[in-house]
């Protein structure tokens, strides 16, 4: 066998072999996924509403209908203006419609609970929406291409995008960085190994470990999930490719600056996992954040990658539409790459 | 020997993980004030049974006691009077010398006086007032060995477990720490001790060595030698372990 | 004969440390050549300058004739080297370890089986044990087979006898004495100075510096000289009363007894009378043969202190 199929023979080995690591990694992404997609939703629903009217009119009966029948609500009865606060404050609803009359018109106030202000927010904006409907004279909200609303969608680029670094990132550096620890890398560095070639060794198998786990995501997105499919899917495969080798060579960074597997571990966490989560948009919109924070978020590949995910599994949107996102990216990984393997040559 | 004289007494001492016995009834009587050489091959229960005599397990079966207390019930009460100190594992590099002994008087439960009063003590025999506030890492690995068994001794223990203190130490600063021993034995504290350099066991009184869980011999290390017809206590181990079967 | 290793003033600092200081030494082709020396003293340092893992400050190491910085491809592949604490796989079976290191360097396993076969029978035996789960003494046999399966003419092993015990330690040295009839030179290093004797010559390092080079026995040549043991009952107060003595220039622990370097106006007579005085009365005090440990106590003692 030549010397490069025994160095990825054995880290398939190392990798097979460590039973408990290999089921993680491998139940992780689904576990995510379902616990994203189901579990943990920032939908909201039964909205516990109760209307204050002073009369009764068609809308407010229309209006108060509308509530009743609408899944998000769970209509709680009339009360009066007194009533309200005492109801918001003993939890037993989240929000009150007060409607009054004047003439044609029926303006009205929204009085919510907005101690989760997701809830909050969305609550108010539901409310309104069925108002304005009835009443006809607002602005017409629409919800494109997610119409539901529904985030089981929205995380499933969020939570590639952690994966991969977890995977690739911090796995590749974690197992060069034991090498280092148990002095077998300085047996292999003193064979007549290339340098270069120990590196191959080491990020082909994750780079299949890395598939594998892309096939499994992609299927439970497109079947589970239920995310539409579509022409796109060849670009979403294409580009995720790209960004697991981007994650792989941020591995080979780490393990090229630290010397311990809990610094190797620490430092990919720190440096990537955390802004991964904050930073990439994964949970909290990038546009929202401060601007120096926009600023450092440009640098963490993770927020491109979710960005042309976002683009090519929500919106639908083809190839042509994340050039951006694909060229940054592929300038970050042959920098570090390029990085890397100037260190190599100039070694010791 | 008088009860009042021994250290450690354990009889039929055995511990077992599932079916494989790491020590097989072990008997022996340890006297206070006594060097004790604790030797044996890799893999032979050395470790296990320290263990046990430090109160960090309870034997399968067996009986014994440590400073007077049970090693089948009482090992927190073991744990009080025992002090340990290993190579691997003694100060802390990053606190001052100070703080380590500070920090080891605390966990070994000494009032606000008595750890003045021991500090004071430990510093001024050991000469080391000057490097009071010194980090540990920064100072030689002789005064660093020194301090590491003034801090596994500041309670004063009526037992010393020394497990490998002096792995790859150089000759001179070996020898410094033997006295230390010498010093601390003299003085009636009972010193336990494991070691792979066999040249070391002739520092102890007597000497114990382990084969496949079970102790094969034990006397003074002149009569070991007689009896096994050995210059060295080198050889003495080789011909008595050389039959181990167990490789850990 | 060739020198296989020729070192030339090498130093190599790491920051302010001075882990080598201008060493100097060399190593004849068939050689059991010793470094003896406590931890820290530079040994490992020594090594990975030697394997070409690192780069000397100054100086220049010579191996097999070839330079260590600038012919380190070709040199690699004729080097066998055991680093500190035996760098297996612990995941990977006692086979795959072996064919794992005969890929590296291109071997086949079967064609240089007849080299290890001493040192490897034993683990034969069991080929599908995961490395990890072996004893000290077996790890460093299979490390030992590994760094030989492709038949280096120069075998580098970083104290291979640390943490083991006595009886896997003498098996070990015995293994080397069975490679010499292959011609291969082998440098070791060890923190045990009893081991010192086993080789056909030593250097004595320390702080980074070598002591002195030579055999063992030219080594303790003369060392003899006013080098007593004395013993008494209580060895605490005999070392403080040894000590007192002006005739006395050393005196420390060795094992059973005390060694007591005595001046030209030692009198074992003399000082026995006087330790008397002192009411230390059960003295014996009789010659020592000196060992390397003496000779390295002799030369460190201005270090010390």
């Amino acid at each position: 066998m030549n010397i490069l199929g025994s160095l990825i023979k054995k880290e398939a080995i190392h990798i097979v072999r460590d039973k408990r690591t290999m089921f993680i990694t491998l139940c992780m992404p689904l576990v995510l996924l379902l616990l994203f997609g189901f579990a943990i939703s920032t939908e909201v629903n039964d909205v516990r509403v109760a209307v204050v009217t002073e009369q009764h009119t068609d809308k407010t009966r229309d209006i108060i209908q509308a509530l009743d029948v609408n899944s998000y609500f769970t209509f709680e009865g009339l009360a009066s203006d007194a009533e309200v606060e005492p109801l918001l404050r003993q939890g037993k609803i989240d929000a009150a419609l007060i409607l009054r009359t004047d003439g044609a018109e029926t303006p009205y106030q929204i009085v919510v609970d907005a101690s989760n202000p997701t809830v909050a927010q969305a609550a108010v904006s539901y409310i309104s929406g069925v108002v304005e409907r009835r009443t006809g004279e607002s602005v017409i909200t629409r919800t494109l291409y997610n119409p539901q609303m529904k985030s089981s969608y929205n995380f499933v680029p969020g939570i590639m995008g952690m994966i991969f670094i977890l995977i690739c990132a911090i796995m590749t550096s974690v197992s060069i960085v034991r090498e280092k620890e148990t002095g077998t890398l300085d047996l292999l560095l003193v064979s007549p190994v290339r340098p270069i070639n120990i590196f191959i060794g080491k990020l082909v198998p994750y780079f299949v470990l890395s598939c594998c786990i892309l096939a499994i995501m992609l299927t439970m997105a497109y079947t589970v999930l239920g995310l539409p499919t579509s022409g796109t899917i060849v670009s979403v495969i294409g580009v995720s490719l790209l960004y697991i080798v981007l994650s792989l060579s941020i591995g080979l960074l780490v393990s090229t600056l630290v010397d311990t597997q809990v610094s190797a571990l620490i430092v990919s966490a720190m440096l990537f996992m955390v802004p991964v989560i904050m930073l990439s948009g994964m949970i909290f919109p990038v546009d929202n954040m401060p601007l120096p924070l926009q600023g450092i978020s440009c640098i963490i590949p993770a927020r491109w990658y979710i960005s042309a995910m976002r683009k090519l599994m929500i919106q639908q949107i083809g190839f042509s539409g994340v050039i951006k996102e694909v060229i940054i990216m592929a300038g970050m990984t042959l920098v570090l790459l390029a990085a890397q393997l100037g260190k190599f040559n100039s070694k010791k | 020997m008088t009860k009042s004289d021994i250290a450690i007494s354990v009889r039929d001492l055995t511990k077992q993980f599932g079916t494989f016995t790491a020590v097989d009834h072990i008997s022996f009587d340890v006297r206070k004030g006594e060097i004790f050489g604790f030797l044996g091959a890799n893999g032979a229960g050395k470790t296990t049974a320290m263990r046990m005599l430090c109160g960090l397990s309870y034997p399968t079966s067996g009986s014994g006691t440590v400073a007077g207390f049970d090693v089948c019930t009482q090992g927190e009460d073991i744990k009080r009077h025992i002090g340990y100190m290993s190579q691997k594992f003694s100060l802390y590099g990053d606190l001052t010398v100070a703080q380590n002994l500070r920090l080891f008087s605390t966990i070994y439960g000494l009032s606000d006086a008595e750890i003045k009063e021991r500090m004071g003590a430990v510093m001024n025999q050991l000469d080391m007032e000057s490097m009071a506030n010194a980090h540990v890492k920064s100072i030689p690995v002789g005064w660093r060995q020194k301090l590491a068994f003034a801090a596994s001794t500041i309670h004063r223990p009526e037992i010393v477990f020394l497990d490998e203190p002096t792995g790859g130490v150089d000759p001179v600063t070996r020898r410094k720490f033997w006295e230390l021993i010498y010093r601390a034995s003299s003085e009636g504290m009972t010193v336990f001790v494991t070691t792979h350099y066999l040249d070391e066991a002739e520092y102890c009184n007597r000497v114990s060595i382990m084969v496949d869980g079970r102790i094969a011999a034990l006397d003074t290390p002149a009569a070991l030698k007689e009896k096994y017809h050995a210059e060295t206590m080198d050889e003495v181990f080789r011909v008595v372990a050389k039959d181990a079967q167990r490789t850990e | 004969m060739s020198n296989v290793v020729e070192v030339t003033d090498v130093s190599k600092a790491y920051g302010a440390i001075q882990a080598l200081d201008k060493v100097s030494f060399s190593v004849k082709e068939g050689e059991m050549f010793g470094l003896i020396g406590p931890d820290g003293a530079g040994k490992s340092t020594l090594y990975r300058l030697l394997s070409t893992l690192l780069v000397p400050d100054s100086g220049k190491l010579t191996v097999l004739g070839m330079d260590t910085v600038k012919d380190y491809r070709a040199l690699r592949r004729q080097i066998g080297y055991m680093p500190e604490r035996f760098s297996l796989y612990p995941d990977l079976s006692i086979a795959e370890n072996l064919n794992f290191f005969a890929d590296l360097f291109g071997v086949s396993v079967k064609d240089n089986y007849d080299l290890i076969a001493p040192i490897f029978s034993q683990l034969a035996k069991f080929p599908n044990r995961p490395a990890g789960k072996l004893s000290g003494g077996m790890k460093q046999k299979l490390a030992l087979s590994c760094a030989l399966i492709h038949r280096p003419p120069l075998l580098l092993l970083d104290e291979p006898t640390t943490g083991v015990d006595a009886v896997s330690r003498s098996e070990f040295w015995d293994m080397l004495a069975g490679l010499r009839k292959y011609g291969i030179t082998i440098l070791v290093s060890t923190s045990y100075m009893d081991e010192a004797t086993l080789c056909d010559r030593i250097a004595m390092i320390d702080h980074g510096k070598i002591l002195r080079t030579d055999t063992p026995e030219r080594l303790v040549a003369g060392l003899d000289e006013n080098l007593y043991n004395a013993v008494s009952a209580n060895m605490f107060r005999l070392l403080a009363g040894l000590r007192s003595l002006p005739e006395v220039i050393d005196c420390y622990t060795f094992g059973a007894t005390l060694h007591v370097v005595g001046a030209e106006s030692f009198k074992a007579d003399e000082v026995k009378r006087k330790l008397a005085t002192q009411g230390i009365d059960d003295v014996n005090i009789y010659p020592a043969k000196g060992v390397i440990e003496d000779l390295f106590i002799k030369l460190t003692r201005n270090d010390q202190e």
